[in-house]
């Protein structure tokens, strides 16, 4: 397993957020399905090592969340676009490459895998939500991390750019990158090797999304979704 | 510390600042133009008056430039979720706040040749002890700003709090740093209190700088300043936590 989490609790403003929570994320593309707010996000920076947690453990790659040896090899891509806005495209991808001692070669692959060659040189603050939140995916694809973990990344996206991305995630799949996608969207859970839907920080089922719908008895996620949340 | 990484942060603030020809000309153009200010202000005073306040607006103004700018910048960072992606790649601590204060520190020592050049090659400011030296002083003195600037933004929860710290931190630094009333006259409890705050020695050295060509009691006032960074930049990487709640 590329994560195991065991136990974990996260208390944010006092209100717990996620609950002695268990959970393994394998190979493949894992999604990560549940409504705003049901901890998604505390979830993910949890995996990464940016949150602060309150019991449990969480291992990725066989060490701790976190570690030093790990910030090499986990790629993260938070929910908002992490990148300068005052710096164009490719000023942002080779400030992220030379903290992650890549090379230019490196800039330009990520760049054309996000499909912004025409906007290279444009000042991210001009971009729209989308080609700003492909930005963002650019970093995390300077490197071909061991585990790319990404927090809602196809929000507000063109279907046709989504379906790539998707493709995308499928590539660096086969070439061994655990990755793990969140969404609050349901019809992206059909493209996944393996789904968790979440609600209010608890895993309500973990499987294919075959296998989700067969328990359920229902014809789609979402369906399958509110039948285990309202068994009636 | 790596320096590749710490130079890379430095180029790209760099980078965002040449962008940014509105805050860039503040940066450079300001403190020239209120030195100026001043200087015609004691026109009709007599030309030592400008020779007793002019060293220690040297010392003011790549302090107070450079605090603010840092604080918003570095609030910025924080709260654009840059520095959380940051913290989860191999960055060290020190070089991220490394970069930011060679960054300002180059931007500094821009400012202060500039207006070392303005005060004493068009203003007739008298300088007895090497003009080169008054820039590194200048240089030291933006580093503190810098330093404090980066500590006080892990204490605003927004660019607008930040912004309000500079009348909590710097303008009572600026009243007690002998700009006002030469700090051996202020009243002994303020006068304890001047010998604490670290702006106080950057203008003394400045002072001494154009009083004197003995550069002994310089060295000493710059050392207290680099330690007072220091010891902010250190302070300020305790702040930057990796994980948040």
């Amino acid at each position: 397993m590329v994560v195991e989490v065991r136990g974990l609790s996260v208390l944010r403003g006092g209100r717990p957020v996620l609950d002695r929570l268990d959970l393994s994320v394998g190979e493949g593309v894992t999604g990560l399905l549940g409504p705003s707010g049901c901890g998604k996000s505390t979830l993910l920076r949890s995996l990464v090592g940016v949150q602060r947690t309150h019991g449990g453990e969480v291992t990725v790659l066989g060490r701790p969340a976190g570690s030093r040896e790990l910030r090499d090899r986990v790629g993260y891509v938070t929910q908002a676009a992490s990148v300068y806005d005052d710096l164009t495209v490719a000023e942002n991808l080779r400030f992220f490459a030379r903290v992650l001692g890549v090379g230019a070669a490196e800039v330009e692959r990520a760049v054309a895998a996000v499909d912004l060659a025409g906007h290279r040189d444009d000042v991210v603050g001009r971009l729209s939500g989308g080609q700003r939140s492909r930005v963002s995916l650019a970093v995390a694809l300077l490197r071909t991390p061991a585990l790319l973990v990404l927090d809602e990344p196809t929000v507000g996206l063109d279907p046709v750019l989504r379906r790539e991305l998707w493709a995308l995630f499928y590539r660096l799949a086969e070439d061994g990158t655990a990755v793990l996608v969140s969404s609050h969207v349901m019809d992206e859970a059909e493209r996944c090797d393996r789904l968790l839907l979440m609600r209010e920080g608890r895993i309500i089922a973990d499987g294919s999304p075959a296998a989700i719908k067969e328990r359920a008895g229902a014809d789609d996620v979402e369906g399958a979704f509110l039948a285990l949340v309202d068994p009636a | 510390m790596n320096p590749r990484v710490t130079l890379a942060v430095a180029v790209r603030v760099l980078t965002q600042l040449r962008r940014d020809r509105r805050t860039m000309a503040m940066l450079l153009v300001l403190p020239c133009l209120l030195i100026a200010l001043l200087w015609w202000m004691f026109e009709e005073t007599g030309p030592t008056t400008f020779d007793q306040v002019g060293p220690a607006l040297l010392a003011i103004f790549p302090f107070t430039v450079m605090f603010l700018v840092t604080s918003v910048t570095t609030l910025r960072e924080r709260s654009s979720g840059t520095l959380e992606r940051l913290l989860a790649m191999p960055m060290g601590k020190l070089d991220f706040l490394g970069g930011y204060a060679l960054a300002f520190g180059v931007v500094a020592a821009v400012q202060s040749v500039l207006a070392v050049a303005l005060s004493v090659g068009l203003l007739g400011l008298e300088v007895q002890g090497p003009v080169w030296l008054l820039t590194a002083v200048a240089v030291a003195d933006a580093l503190l700003g810098t330093a404090l600037g980066l500590l006080v933004s892990a204490f605003a929860g927004s660019e607008f709090q930040a912004v309000q710290f500079m009348p909590a931190v710097v303008i009572p630094q600026i009243l007690l740093c002998g700009l006002f009333v030469p700090r051996g006259d202020l009243p002994s409890v303020l006068g304890a209190i001047s010998d604490l705050l670290p702006l106080s020695y950057a203008t003394d050295a400045m002072t001494h700088l154009t009083r004197s060509a003995a550069v002994g009691e310089v060295l000493r006032d710059l050392g207290v300043v680099l330690v007072v960074a220091a010891a902010g930049l250190a302070l300020g990487a305790v702040t930057l936590r990796r994980r948040t709640p």
